[in-house]
Formats: C-alpha cells, sequence, structure tokens
C-alpha cells in the first residue's frame, strides 16, 4: 500500500514538471526567428579630443588615382591612438554613401602599432579584408591609400606591415601582397605613378 | 546453350567497355597508361598503381581505413567515405573512396587537386580526356603553312614527338597516346591554303589528336629529332594528278628518340637531326588563379581564373607563333600557389615571365613591374627570395613601356605601374603582369576574340622587339 503524501507528492512533481516543459516550449517558440545580424558599428568608441588638420590620401575607383586630401579630424594625444584614428577617418570615408572607393559593411582598423624604429603594422579586421572587391588594381589603391596616409602624417615611419585579425595573411583579396613589408619609399613612387595624369 | 551464350556476353560487356577506358599519365619519371573502372556509375582509378611509377609508394589496410605513403607524403583515406586526410589537410572528394581487396580505389574527378596535394607540384588534368600532365611535361606546338610547290603544313613541337599516323579520304591523322602533346591556343586552325586549308586539336580517351583537312593525298615526314612533322601531298597529286578516292596506306612515325630516320616518302628532305636536349623556353606565361581560386568575378558568370587562361592559350600561340618558345604554367582549370608560380619560373630561366590577370575596373590594359618589398639581402651568390626581381627591374620597365607603347598603336588605352603583387617580386627574370580590363570603362568583352587577339598580338610584339634586350639579361 502506498502512502497518500507519497502519491500526492509524486501527482504535485508531475504536474511541476508539466507546467514547466509547456512554459519551455512557449518561451523557445516566442524567441527570434532570424539569426544574429552583424554589428556593423565600429568597433572604438568615438574620439573626443580637438580636430587638427591631417592629410588623407584618397582613392578614387572611377579615374585609378590617389589623390590627397585635406581633413580635420579629433585626434587624441597617444601616438599609435592618433595613427588608429587617422586610418579610421580615412575608412570612415570609404564607408560612406557616396564613397569613391567602396569597402565592405563593417570594414574597420583595429589597431595601428607603431614600432621603433620606423615601423608600423596596421591590424585590420577580417571583414576588411574578407568582403574586399579582388582586382590587381582595386586592391593596390587600397593598401596604397593606407601607408600612404599613415606615412604622410607621420614622417618617421619607413615600414608598412599589414596584418588581418593579427595575423599574416598573403594577400587582400588574392592580388595585393599582404605578406612582406612595405618599403614607405617604394610606396612613395607607387603612388607617384597613381596620380592623376597632367 | 543460347541463354549461356547471352549471359557470358552479359557479363564480359562491362569489363571489355572498361578496358577499352583508360587513362594516360605523363611525367618526366615515366608516361604510363591505366584503366578507368566503373563503380556506382562512376569513373574509379587505384590510386597505388598510378602513383607506383612515380616514386616510391606503399600503402597499409587498417579496417576501412586505408593508408599510402609517396615518398614523405603520407594521405589517408577511408571506404565509402569522401573525405581524405593528406599530410594533415581534410580535402573532400567528389565521390566516395573505394576499397576493394585492399585496392584503394579513388574517383577519377577527384585526381587533379588530389595528386597535386600528395605531389605537391603542378598537375593538369584533362578530366574529360582523361590525360594527367605531371609538372612541365607538355608538349605545345605551332602549325604553319609553308607557302611552296607543293603546299606543305610545318608542324613543330617543342619535344619530340611519336605519333601513330594514318590517312583517311581528305585528312591525315596524328595520334599521341605517349607524348603530353596540349592544345594550341584555339582547337580549330585554319591555314591560308586551297590545299591544306585546316586542323582540328582534340583529345579522347588518353589520346591527343590532330586532324590535318586536305583534298589531296597527304604523305607526313619527321625531322629536326622527331620535333618537326612536315605534311605535304603526294607527289601525284601535287602534280596535279585527281585526288585518289582510296585512302592511302596507314603510316606509322619512326620512333623519336634517337633522331628519326625519314619515311622514303618523305616530299621534303629531313633536316639534319639535332641531339634531344631540354627545350629552353624563351617566355613563362602564367595564367593567374585556378581551381578554388577564382579571382575576380568579372560578371556574374565569367571568373577571372577562366579569362586568364584563354588569354594565356591565346599569348603562347602568338608567341610561338613569331619563334619563341613559350610555356604555360597552368594550361587547365588547376590551382598552383604563388610559390609553386616562381619556383617554376624560375627553373626554366625564362628570358621573360608575363603574368595575366583581369580586373572588370576601368578600362585597357594595365602593366605592372613589380614593387619591391622592404628587406632583403642577396647572399653571396644566392639571391634573396622575396627581392630576386630587383636587379631585373630596369629591363622588365623598359618591357612594359614597350608594351604599354604597341597597345596605344592599337588604340588600347595602356598605363603602366608598380604593384605589390606576387610572384614579380620573385622572379628572377624579367617579369610583368597585364590586368586585362574591359575595352570601355564598365564593358564586360573580357572574352572577345577579337579584343584578345589585339592585346596579346600587340604582347607579342613588344616581346620580339625586345627580344635582343631580353636576351642579353639572361
Amino acid at each position: 500500500m502506498i502512502p497518500r503524501h507519497l502519491t500526492i507528492g509524486v501527482c504535485v512533481m508531475l504536474v511541476v514538471a508539466v507546467a514547466m516543459g509547456l512554459y519551455l516550449w512557449h518561451m523557445s517558440s516566442a524567441a527570434p526567428a532570424e539569426g544574429p545580424v552583424a554589428d556593423t558599428r565600429p568597433v572604438a568608441a568615438p574620439v573626443s579630443g580637438n580636430s587638427e588638420h591631417v592629410t588623407l590620401c584618397v582613392a578614387y575607383d572611377d579615374s585609378g588615382v590617389l589623390l590627397s586630401q585635406g581633413a580635420d579630424v579629433p585626434l587624441p594625444e597617444g601616438r599609435q591612438q592618433r595613427a588608429e584614428e587617422l586610418l579610421r577617418a580615412l575608412l570612415r570615408l570609404y564607408l560612406d554613401k557616396a564613397s569613391p572607393h567602396p569597402l565592405s559593411a563593417g570594414s574597420e582598423v583595429r589597431s595601428v602599432y607603431l614600432v621603433d624604429p620606423g615601423l608600423a603594422v596596421i591590424d585590420l579586421n577580417s571583414a576588411f579584408a574578407d568582403g574586399h572587391r579582388s582586382g590587381v588594381l582595386v586592391e593596390e589603391l587600397t593598401v596604397a591609400s593606407l601607408v600612404e596616409t599613415l606615412a604622410l602624417n607621420n614622417p618617421d615611419i619607413n615600414r608598412v606591415k599589414i596584418l588581418v585579425d593579427g595575423k599574416e595573411r598573403e594577400t587582400l583579396a588574392g592580388h595585393a601582397d599582404l605578406s612582406n613589408f612595405y618599403d614607405v619609399a617604394a610606396v612613395n613612387q607607387m603612388v607617384e605613378q597613381l596620380q592623376p595624369a597632367q | 546453350m543460347a541463354c549461356c551464350l547471352l549471359l557470358l556476353f552479359t557479363l564480359l560487356l562491362p569489363s571489355a567497355a572498361d578496358d577499352d577506358r583508360h587513362i594516360s599519365v605523363y611525367s618526366n619519371a615515366a608516361t604510363y597508361t591505366l584503366p578507368v573502372l566503373s563503380r556506382e556509375g562512376k569513373d574509379y582509378v587505384g590510386l597505388l598503381e598510378l602513383l607506383d611509377p612515380l616514386g616510391a609508394v606503399s600503402a597499409q589496410t587498417e579496417g576501412r581505413r586505408w593508408k599510402i605513403r609517396y615518398n614523405r607524403s603520407a594521405a589517408e583515406f577511408t571506404a565509402g567515405e569522401s573525405r581524405a586526410h593528406i599530410e594533415g589537410r581534410v580535402y573532400d572528394m567528389p565521390a566516395h573512396f573505394l576499397l576493394e581487396n585492399g585496392r584503394g580505389l579513388v574517383p577519377l574527378a577527384s585526381l587533379g587537386p588530389l595528386l597535386s596535394r600528395i605531389l605537391g607540384g603542378p598537375v593538369t588534368f584533362h578530366e574529360v580526356s582523361r590525360r594527367v600532365l605531371i609538372g612541365s611535361v607538355a608538349i605545345h606546338f605551332t602549325a604553319q603553312v609553308a607557302k611552296r610547290e607543293p603546299p606543305t603544313l610545318v608542324v613543330n613541337f617543342s619535344s619530340p614527338v611519336n605519333p601513330m599516323i594514318s590517312t583517311e579520304p581528305g585528312k591525315l591523322l596524328m595520334s599521341f597516346t605517349r607524348d603530353p602533346v596540349v592544345a594550341p591556343g584555339s582547337d580549330f586552325l585554319t591555314f591560308d591554303s586551297k590545299e591544306i586549308p585546316s586542323a582540328r586539336y582534340e583529345e579522347n580517351n588518353g589520346t591527343a589528336r590532330v586532324t590535318v583537312n586536305s583534298g589531296l593525298p597527304l604523305f607526313a615526314s619527321f625531322s629536326n629529332g622527331g620535333r618537326t612533322i612536315t605534311i605535304s601531298s603526294a607527289p601525284q597529286a601535287a602534280s596535279g594528278a585527281a585526288p585518289s578516292s582510296s585512302p592511302p596506306a596507314a603510316q606509322s612515325a619512326p620512333p623519336a628518340q634517337p633522331a628519326p630516320a625519314a619515311p622514303s616518302s618523305a616530299v621534303s628532305p629531313p633536316a639534319p637531326a639535332l641531339p634531344a636536349v631540354p627545350v629552353r623556353f624563351f617566355a613563362i606565361v602564367d595564367a593567374s588563379h585556378g581551381g578554388d581560386e577564382r579571382g575576380a568575378a568579372l560578371t556574374p558568370q565569367l571568373a577571372e581564373k577562366d579569362v586568364t587562361l584563354d588569354f594565356a592559350r591565346a599569348l603562347r600561340q602568338q608567341l610561338q607563333g613569331q619563334g619563341l618558345p613559350a610555356l604555360l604554367l597552368r594550361d587547365s582549370d588547376s590551382a598552383l600557389t604563388l610559390d609553386q608560380r616562381a619556383i617554376l619560373a624560375n627553373r626554366a630561366h625564362p628570358a621573360i615571365y608575363i603574368c595575366l590577370h583581369a580586373g572588370p575596373l576601368g578600362a585597357g590594359v594595365r602593366i605592372y613591374t613589380a614593387l619591391i618589398p622592404a628587406g632583403g639581402k642577396d647572399n653571396g651568390p644566392f639571391r634573396d627570395w622575396n627581392t630576386a626581381q630587383a636587379s631585373f627591374l630596369p629591363v622588365s620597365r623598359a618591357v612594359s613601356i614597350s608594351m604599354s607603347e604597341e597597345l596605344q598603336k592599337t588604340h588600347i588605352l595602356a598605363r603602366t605601374l608598380t604593384a605589390p603583387l606576387r610572384p614579380l617580386n620573385n622572379i628572377a627574370a624579367a617579369a610583368i603582369a597585364l590586368e586585362i580590363a574591359p575595352s570601355v570603362s564598365g564593358g564586360t568583352d573580357f572574352d572577345s576574340i577579337a579584343y584578345r587577339q589585339q592585346i596579346v598580338s600587340s604582347v607579342a610584339a613588344a616581346v620580339v622587339s625586345m627580344r635582343g634586350q631580353l636576351e642579353a639579361g639572361r
């Protein structure tokens, strides 16, 4: 003979289990069906600081050229942070709707490391490289624009290395070499060739 | 009795059909054929038998797993599964691996990438015709009609060849079973001759075949150590006799090595036989991308890798037509790493390396020379890998300017630039890269034959004009 209190206890537990199951099913069916949406907002927080006049080397796909362009950009105190903000200002231009050289949404400069003597390491995020258009000229314009913008505003830099998500990558999107260090003097000559014909 | 015979015939029929289908493998080590087996409606080939003539190979069966070791490379397959592990890396085959009495069978369709990974070098696989070319063994040819009496078709090969030659009414057939002859720029060649108007290249069942069309009976003769086949009409036909309706007797080519003696029926006297030496290619033409690496999407249907291959084949034909032996680094939809391209090009010691790209941006042709990266220093006689191009830059730039001028003569927009584009900086020879854009900005005429011909003609003309300087820098 099963004690009465034990029967009541088991029944109560069964009811609770069924109720919890129904609640779980209700919650899971109420959850949104779509997957997570990629967050394309910039990783870094907006910088507050005095605006300074800088020179950006901007790529123009239509004519396949690079043009120097002045801009007022709020720059922080630290040398590395200034370099990062400089390149982020360049990327904002490229991510704008009226971009002369569109980059994929979510493209971002993760960090810039300045290593003495004269070495700058630009760390891009994977969205930058994975979503970049493929082609010799289009990739060359991107690389030259980044390196030259950094070098124009930091005359001490003479070599530049580009990483993607902190790792070395063979090419940007199948063409522009990212496995070697860029010699700024050689990039200057390349940029001269990419100036509009006189 | 009749039923028994029918059953026997039915059982034998598939194996007989299998026996007729084979794959031809060409390499520097050996040239051989293997039977193709039909399993589950797909074509298979034994991997151990395939690798055996190429090097030291051993296989081991552990239950469903089959391990094979070739020289220093190791690969592992599992019966009934399409995933293989080669040198610790995963490779997915298009069909299951089969294990039959310890014999490992791999799908024929997987051979190109599979062999490339196991052998660690370039492998060109013509799947439809079942021909595998391992390394730079391809034999290229050019064909031209010499304007003399009787009209003569001169076919020059980059290495000695030994085809089976037969004739049919209106045709002379050259079948290359043991020679890795590959297609010229176009499969259908036309000549400015009424007597020998055309020739067709085709591949089938492991054999390449060149069919020369003519209204007259043709005869072939060999010269130049088996590198030249001269085809002309028979004397009676050349003297104006009506073409014979009965086919002439089939001819078999003389052996390529040692130097063949020309058949007595030869119309043109054979040239002195030359010793069989490896061909030294003047130009290396490199069609960028290939295999899984599609390059830029030029149109929704057109990938950069396909356009570069078409241009590369046309450029090779154009260069060879001007007497400059040229080699394609890839002659099919196969993948090569940038290092492999540089190694193969440097090993060939060419006078010039020409890399082909295509991109939708802008118009015309952009001609690139290498942007030399920072650092790198030669060590005595050893060149630094990343800056090997440095001392060749002046001649590379001179070639790029010459090409720009030639292109502009034909009203094609041309621009000379520097680019951080590997493997240009690794090449120890004059090296340039071309990025072909549409003829007008926003256009899509990448596959226009006329546009392609205009470009390759200009490029070849520039190379010819720079020949002396390129030879001097070799």
